[in-house]
């Protein structure tokens, strides 16, 4: 992994750095990578095999959006430190909550909830506050400047 | 990981007839085989025409069901294992163009607007900031403040500390991505 992280390979870093986005969708995508990067179609495969071996290259596929169904919310809640474990596992046991992160903040637990509409995210909220005896603070997306649209690693 | 940031978990399936997209988008879960021509493996797998597989594919980006098609990093695995959540409390007339020029800088994954809830919580613009370790993401913080016109606004970092749980969001059936 560590020549991964450290790779100086410039064509590691093209490879991983101009195609998070815009990958060619055409019948020979390898083949147009390779044209762009110096490379061959067979020299390309192979560098995302040995990423993909590596963990550094997930899938080449789609990253999809927020909020094309359902809704959902950014919650975050003031968990007394010694208590982190046991709300952070009261709060994870929501099917509703697919994201929990304890973070550096007097606001301590971050989760999302998601549910097929708003009315369903509210109850799970106060379902939450109710399970945990603790006020939720409630973020709902307002606007998206920026969704996971990947970002360059080296320049 | 908390590549992403809390909002990578409010991303969702997209919407569609079922059927052949359905079964694409299936596939696709689990990334374009490495072959020299993958949409014609994916559509002998389901069924469709190579012409069909690439068309449905960028139907999905076009009409931004998608936000992206291409190579999905793993941001740790490349050694990119600090991050944290940065927010700032920009005026409500600007937020939008510093939002429009936070997106797409270096380090910055995602970046939204969420609404404010004085006194506990004064800040309504989130960016999710990568780094290889601490110092580099509070570098890049002040990168961004200074390019974006941030500089003065009172913000903070919130360092990720752990991950509990990240799974895809369940809407009552099969949602998962």
């Amino acid at each position: 992994m560590d020549s991964i992280r450290d790779s100086s390979d410039p064509t590691d870093r093209r490879l991983l750095d101009e195609f998070q986005r815009g990958f060619p969708l055409i019948p020979r995508p390898f083949a147009e990578l390779a044209a762009r990067l110096g490379s061959t179609p067979a020299d390309i495969l192979d560098r995302l095999r040995r990423l993909t071996a590596a963990g550094a290259v997930a899938r080449v596929g789609a990253a999809f959006r927020p909020h094309r169904v359902g809704a959902s919310t950014l919650a975050a809640m003031a968990v007394p430190p010694g208590d982190m474990v046991r709300i952070a596992a009261l709060v994870g046991g929501f099917e509703e909550v697919n994201h929990n992160y304890e973070r550096e903040h007097r606001l301590n637990l971050w989760f999302v909830v998601t549910a097929a509409d708003g009315a369903r995210v509210r109850a799970v909220l106060a379902e939450i506050e109710a399970a945990t005896g603790l006020p939720v603070l409630d973020l709902p997306l307002e606007r998206g400047y920026h969704l996971d649209l990947g970002f360059p690693l080296w320049t | 990981m908390d590549v992403n940031g809390a909002s990578v978990a409010e991303r969702v399936r997209p919407a569609g007839p079922p059927g052949d997209n359905d079964r694409l988008l299936r596939r696709l879960r689990d990334g374009l085989p490495l072959v020299a021509r993958p949409f014609l493996a994916i559509g002998q797998a389901i069924g469709q025409s190579e012409a069909g597989v690439i068309a449905a594919i960028r139907d999905l980006v076009e009409t931004g069901a998608a936000s992206r098609f291409g190579i999905i990093v793993d941001h740790a695995a490349l050694g990119f294992t600090a991050n944290a959540m940065v927010v700032w409390d920009v005026p409500d007339e600007r937020v939008d163009a510093v939002g429009a020029a936070l997106g797409g800088r270096r380090g910055v994954s995602l970046c939204y607007r969420r609404p404010r809830r004085p006194p506990v919580w004064p800040y309504n613009l989130f960016t999710m900031i990568h780094g290889r370790n601490r110092d580099e993401v509070r570098a890049l913080v002040e990168e961004l403040a200074d390019g974006c016109g941030l500089a003065g606004l009172p913000r903070e970092l919130l360092f990720t500390v752990r991950r509990f749980k990240q799974t895809a969001p369940c809407y009552g059936r099969d949602g998962r991505e």
